[in-house]
C-alpha cells in the first residue's frame, strides 16, 4: 500500500464524486443513471481497497446489474417525459433547502475535521486473513445475522407483491385479457377446466378487441 | 496513507451531494437515484469503519475478524433493493394517473 493505493484511492474517490454530480445534474435521466452506474462501479473499487471482496462482488451484481437497469428499464418506458423540462417555478425555495443541507453537511465535516486535530488517525487494523471473503462473511452472516437474514426474504418478497400491486393499478379485472378471463371464470365456476383444448388460448384473443 | 478518514470524507461528499440533489431536483427518478447515492455514501462509511475496527468487536458465535459493518452493508443493499422496486412502481403508478414525473404534481393529497 504505497504510492499506488494513493492513486487508486483518488482515483476511485474523483471517479464516485463525479458520478454523483452527474446525477444531480443531468438534464436527462438516461445521463443520470450512467453517473449513477459511474458512482457504484468506483465505490465497488474503494470496498476492494477495503478489503470486502465479498460486498464488491455483491454492490456490482445488485447495484450495477439490478437496480441501474431497472432504472434505465423504468425511463425508456416512460420515453420522453421522463426528463421533465426546466422552469423557475419554486426554484428559490428548493435552492434555499439545498443549499441550507450542503452547509449542514459540509460544516459537520469541517466541525469534525478541526475537533479532531487536522485528521487525528485512526489506525487502519491489519488485515486478519480471510476478512471480508465469502467464507468469513457467510460464516457472520449465517451465524450472527441468520434472523434478520431470513426477515429480510420476506421484505424483499413483500415488495415485490407490493411493486406488483402498485404498478398493476386498481383496474383488477379490466386489466386482464380474455383470456386470463376465461380461466378466472372457468376456475369460480367450478367448471372442468380440462377441455379438449385446454391451456390453448390463442385462438381466444382477438388482435382488435384485446383490451389494454 | 489512505486512513478511515479518508474514506469518511469521501462519504461525507458523496451524501451531501446525493442529499442536495434530493431536495433541488423535481424529477421523481433523479430523485430516487439521489437517494441512491447517499445510501452509498453511507455503506462506505460503514464498510469503512469496520476495516478500521475489526479488530476491537469479537463476535458472539463466529471466531475471527469482526463485520459488523459489512453485513449491516449486506442489509441495506437487500433494502434498497426493496425500495428501487416499491419506488419506480410508484412512479409508473403517477405517471399513469397524472401523466408526469414531477415530484410538484404529485398533489392529489393537498388541500
Amino acid at each position: 500500500m504505497g504510492a499506488l493505493g494513493l492513486v487508486y484511492f483518488y482515483a476511485c474517490a474523483a471517479l464516485a464524486v463525479a458520478g454523483a454530480l452527474a446525477v444531480v445534474i443531468a438534464k436527462n435521466p438516461i445521463r443520470g443513471a450512467m453517473g449513477l452506474l459511474l458512482l457504484i462501479l468506483s465505490v465497488a473499487g474503494l470496498f476492494l481497497a477495503l478489503h470486502a471482496q465479498f460486498l464488491a462482488a455483491i454492490q456490482l451484481i445488485v447495484y450495477a446489474g439490478a437496480i441501474v437497469v431497472l432504472f434505465l428499464f423504468v425511463i425508456m418506458l416512460l420515453g420522453p417525459s421522463s426528463s421533465t423540462p426546466s422552469d423557475g417555478r419554486g426554484f428559490a425555495t428548493r435552492a434555499f433547502g439545498g443549499g441550507l443541507f450542503a452547509i449542514a453537511g459540509l460544516g459537520a465535516l469541517g466541525a469534525t475535521w478541526r475537533a479532531m486535530g487536522a485528521w487525528r488517525h485512526l489506525p487502519m487494523a491489519s488485515v486478519e486473513p480471510g476478512f471480508g471473503g465469502i467464507d468469513a462473511f457467510g460464516g457472520v452472516l449465517f451465524a450472527d445475522a441468520l434472523v434478520p437474514f431470513e426477515l429480510s426474504s420476506a421484505l424483499l418478497m413483500v415488495a415485490v407483491l407490493g411493486a406488483i400491486a402498485i404498478a398493476r393499478g386498481r383496474q383488477g379485472l379490466a386489466s386482464l385479457s380474455r383470456a386470463e378471463l376465461e380461466v378466472a371464470r372457468t376456475a369460480t365456476a367450478g367448471g372442468d377446466p380440462t377441455g379438449p383444448e385446454a391451456g390453448v388460448f390463442s385462438h381466444e384473443i382477438d388482435l382488435k378487441e384485446q383490451p389494454r | 496513507m489512505i486512513t478511515v478518514e479518508h474514506y469518511v470524507a469521501v462519504s461525507a461528499l458523496l451524501f451531501v451531494i446525493g442529499g442536495v440533489g434530493f431536495l433541488v431536483r423535481r424529477n421523481v427518478l433523479v430523485t430516487l437515484m439521489s437517494i441512491e447515492v447517499m445510501l452509498n455514501a453511507a455503506n462506505l462509511a460503514l464498510v469503512a469503519f469496520n476495516r478500521s475496527r475489526m479488530a476491537h468487536a469479537a463476535s458472539q458465535t463466529y471466531p475471527g475478524p469482526s463485520h459488523t459493518g459489512q453485513v449491516f452493508v449486506f442489509f441495506i443493499i437487500a433494502a434498497e433493493a426493496a425500495e428501487v422496486a416499491v419506488g419506480l412502481a410508484i412512479v409508473l403508478a403517477m405517471f399513469r394517473l397524472r401523466q408526469t414525473v414531477r415530484t410538484d404534481d404529485a398533489d392529489l393529497l393537498k388541500n
